[in-house]
């Protein structure tokens, strides 16, 4: 299965992590990552105004080159996935931003949200299946306890996303059983960790980690995995007892696929 | 030469307001064969109707046309004018400009226009009526009741108590329904089973009674005054006239891990079972799904231990065939699934419990014995959350859009009833709203808040989390506008209620109208609110929409005295717009009773005189008038043109497409 890839731009930077070990666990399960070659930043935020475009239209151009190549496009990182999910909505249902879009991009054909955006977890879901992932697992994390940190962004809205019951989601318990570990199902694994809110209010941001932390900890977490680098941020940096390790979930498939850090 | 009058409704300002009433009546007045036309404010008040019935005479009208509501609303008013003045009834047609034209336009030349093309249609196809005589069929004076909760019990006793035979099918092993797992009814607080358990006796010793337990409805054929219902009466395998309901063979049965669904699956029960003490008829059951001896064939501890030898493993479901001249619809409700708000953490914590769950723990004959204890530590719980709402009035496609009606105040019942029993219980109500209207329910509320101090919080609660024993409870409070922060003990969801699963399959049976709720449609919401649509069908309780107590009953009275009222009569009139084949044209294919709903077609081998004048014998269709119900579903079938239907002839439908494509 060959995919058009969104990095995105904190992949690149503060988040190689995650993205190194996508690729290197896609290329041992098979399926290629091919990087759309002049993407730029999603924004970062889903733009909420109405009457403007011109903060939707990176995402059209990426969604476009997909689209020209007949690939789904893949994404990583939480808040892409939720940005280009979430624009290809509005591409594919709201005319009046399509047509401004449209009109503003002179595509030889006008764009109305025919790619398919998937999630490289709904890829490993979907695509691949739990079960396969199993069978390729040489090196199974088993005793180990993993808390599944989802935050907002891959949940909801769910009726766009489409992902999994925002309320009581599964798929990266799913996914950690996969890889031979125990999940850890807590209360807080859906709440919010405080996302930008650490730029103003550093308090707040650690209070809402402190909620999440100390309720995967009762659970019996040894550590929290995520999909989203300002997720990792914060419950990285605004952890006051700093006694949580937190991985992207992208770490461990490699390490339960045998691969090291250098790929081999 | 037909003699045609044309009469245009006003209905108020409902007509007048979108359709040009006067240019209707001036365009269809030169109509071909229209020799009167007027229009009135109010076509069916007795004005309206006199100045039909003085045209029929002055004009000699031979035929009407009616621009009004659907014929659904008047269609039979507006007959029984005509038949007054002498006019066959079935010589009237009505043109619908209200539901299907004013109603639904807002531009007044289009909906102007479209009136005169229905106008003009109805006027074409009247050309074509032939005088109707309407039969006569018989009454079965027996009624039906379908479902044996508080609405069917009500229902049948008072239909018994007018001299008149009633059957109730229940479902479940008793009668009952969900009155029999609560614990107290608002707003007197008088206990439910104090109040229910001597109609439940009162039904099972009527001798006009016949209780059908632990059985449903498998078809049903016929019509109105005279339904032919086949009931399953599913093997209990226990022999229900022996059984003496002594309780030993549920005391020693060894399967003692069954969830028992009369306290919600907060307890068990065994495998053979009387539901509670109360229960009527106070017979056991054996659940199949787990007894030991039907399931491997060893066991049979209930057989030995029982005196009367009642048990009978090799019982078989029975179809029983009665006739009934009325059926009542009683099938109830049920509080929806969680699954969709898992925000509540009902599925992940055993101290989250819903409203009917709650009022197990509350009543005495419960698993606690009337104690409240978390069901997790089986300790006293200090603080509770009740959230009002839980997929009630929700749009978002997770729960129901209506409002479920009886929780606000079952929500006071059970926060007074806390407070009361526990006053060092702290209690907390979040609610959208607060509805009370009802005798004696606002005061109700009012003594919840003020006497019993009950924090009532006007917000939503957004999560519940398990935590270290206690439930977070994290919600919104609208008028402060702050968040709160609660550890409670127990969480209450008041859910949303549904009508039960059984209703949609019965509406089929039944073919009796539905909304998108699965709420059977009354017909009309006003003024027949007792009955549905399909002639003969009636509806008691929950079924038709949510109601409380006190209004379950009234409707299940009101439903009664309708019955009361058709199985009084000894006939009833016939629809004469029923089918008929035209023998000379059958050529005997089975294509109209193949698609016929009633059942209304045979098949008849009939002599024929040839051309050579030798004679042929030939099979054709040949419809019962009494069955038939006029749907037209044969007509459409008929591949040679046979058959037909008075009133709707495949003739008069033409001139009507005809007139509308002119």
């Amino acid at each position: 299965m060959v995919y058009s890839y969104y990095p995105g731009c904190t992949l690149k930077t503060k988040a190689k992590d995650l993205d190194k070990g996508a690729r290197r666990a896609a290329e041992a399960l098979g399926i290629v990552m091919e990087e759309l070659p002049e993407w730029q930043c999603c924004g970062g935020v889903y733009p909420m105004g109405k009457d403007e475009i011109a903060t939707k239209l990176s995402s059209v151009r990426a969604l476009v080159a997909a689209k020209e190549k007949k690939q789904d496009l893949l994404t990583l990182c939480s808040a892409c996935h939720h940005v280009l999910k979430r624009v290809n909505n509005d591409m594919a249902t709201n005319e009046d931003i399509r047509n401004k879009a449209n009109a503003y991009m002179e595509l030889e054909e006008p764009y109305a949200g025919e790619t398919r955006v998937i999630h490289y977890l709904e890829m490993l879901r979907d695509v691949v299946g739990f079960d396969k992932l199993k069978e390729a697992v040489t090196n199974p994390l088993t005793g180990r306890k993993i808390g599944a940190y989802y935050g907002c962004l891959l949940l909801r809205p769910s009726k766009t996303l489409q992902f999994d019951n925002p309320e009581n989601p599964t798929i990266i318990e799913d996914f950690i059983r996969a890889i031979g570990a125990e999940p850890v199902v807590y209360a807080y694994r859906n709440e919010c960790c405080g996302g930008y809110v650490t730029l103003e209010n550093k308090d707040l941001a650690r209070s809402k980690v402190a909620n999440i932390v100390e309720s995967a900890k009762e659970g019996g977490a040894e550590c929290l995995i995520t999909a989203c680098p300002l997720c990792m941020y914060n419950l990285s940096n605004n952890n006051a007892a700093g006694d949580l390790p937190v991985y992207y979930f992208t770490e461990l498939l490699c390490e339960a696929l045998g691969l090291d850090k250098e790929g081999n | 030469m037909q003699r045609i009058g044309v009469f245009v409704c006003w209905c108020g300002s409902n007509i007048a307001a979108t359709v040009d009433v006067n240019a209707v009546t001036e365009t269809l007045a030169k109509e071909p064969g229209v020799v009167y036309a007027t229009n009135y404010q109010y076509m069916c008040s007795e004005s309206g109707q006199n100045l039909i019935k003085d045209a029929i005479r002055d004009q000699k009208l031979t035929g009407v046309v009616i621009c009004s509501c659907s014929p659904r609303m008047h269609e039979a008013t507006f007959r029984k004018a005509a038949a007054s003045a002498g006019l066959n009834p079935y010589l009237v047609e009505i043109a619908n400009i209200r539901e299907q034209c004013s109603w639904i336009h807002k531009n007044k030349e289009e909906a102007t226009e479209k009136a005169i093309i229905l106008g003009r249609t109805a006027i074409a196809k009247v050309q074509l009526n032939a005088p109707l005589i309407a039969g006569e069929s018989p009454v079965v004076k027996r009624a039906l009741v379908i479902g044996g909760g508080i609405a069917g019990i009500q229902t049948a006793l008072d239909i018994a108590e007018a001299g008149f035979e009633v059957d109730i099918v229940e479902k479940k092993p008793t009668v009952g329904g969900k009155m029999t797992q609560i614990d107290k009814t608002f707003p007197t607080l008088d206990c439910s089973a104090c109040i229910l358990t001597p109609k439940m006796v009162e039904v099972a010793q009527n001798d006009n009674i016949k209780i059908y337990s632990y059985s449903e409805v498998e078809a049903v054929k016929g019509f109105v005054g005279n339904f032919t219902v086949s009931i399953r009466k599913k093997a209990r395998y226990v022999k229900e006239d022996i059984c003496t309901g002594c309780g030993l063979c549920t005391e020693k049965c060894p399967q003692k891990n069954v969830p028992n669904e009369f306290n919600l699956g907060l307890d068990t029960r065994r495998a053979i079972y009387i539901p509670f003490a109360q229960a009527v008829p106070k017979v056991a059951t054996i659940d199949p799904n787990y007894c030991t001896k039907l399931n491997t064939g060893k066991c049979g501890v209930c057989e030995k231990i029982c005196t009367a030898g009642a048990i009978d493993y090799t019982q078989k479901d029975e179809i029983v065939e009665q006739q009934y001249g009325a059926i009542v619809v009683a099938t109830g409700y049920n509080p929806i699934k969680l699954d969709n708000f898992e925000e509540y953490a009902y599925s992940q914590s055993p101290d989250v419990v819903t409203s009917l769950e709650f009022e197990r723990l509350m009543n005495a004959a419960g698993p606690t014995g009337g104690v409240l204890l978390r069901p997790s530590d089986k300790t006293h719980p200090h603080t509770i959350v009740f959230v009002q709402c839980v997929g009630s009035r929700d749009v978002s496609g997770c729960g129901k859009p209506y409002c479920s009606k009886i929780c606000c105040m079952y929500t006071a019942k059970h926060a007074m009833l806390c407070r009361e029993k526990y006053p060092d219980t702290e209690v907390y109500v979040f609610y959208i709203d607060v509805r009370t209207p009802g005798k004696n329910f606002d005061e109700f509320y009012r003594r919840a808040v003020e006497e019993y101090n009950v924090h009532y919080i006007k917000g939503m609660v957004g999560k519940v989390a398990p935590s270290g024993g206690k439930l977070k409870v994290q919600a919104s409070d609208l008028l402060n506008n702050e968040q709160l922060h609660i550890d409670a003990d127990m969480v209450v969801l008041a859910a949303a209620i549904e009508p039960d699963k059984s209703a949609r399959p019965l509406a089929t049976m039944l073919t009796a109208s539905m909304d998108t709720n699965d709420f059977f449609t009354e017909a009309h919401p006003k003024l027949r609110p007792v009955e549905s649509p399909t002639a003969g069908i009636y509806l008691s309780g929950c079924c038709q929409g949510p109601k409380d107590i006190p209004e379950t009953v009234s409707q299940a009275s009101a439903c009664a005295a309708k019955v009361i009222g058709l199985l009084a009569k000894d006939k009833l009139t016939c629809n004469p717009c029923v089918a008929h084949s035209d023998e000379l044209m059958c050529n005997g294919c089975s294509s109209c009773a193949n698609v016929c709903p009633y059942g209304a077609i045979t098949y008849v081998e009939k002599e024929f005189r040839q051309p050579d004048r030798t004679m042929l014998v030939r099979r054709v269709a040949s419809v019962n008038p009494a069955v038939c119900q006029g749907c037209g579903a044969c007509t459409v079938a008929c591949p040679s043109g046979a058959m037909d239907l008075f009133g709707f002839s495949n003739k008069q439908i033409m001139a009507e497409v005809d007139a509308i494509c002119k």
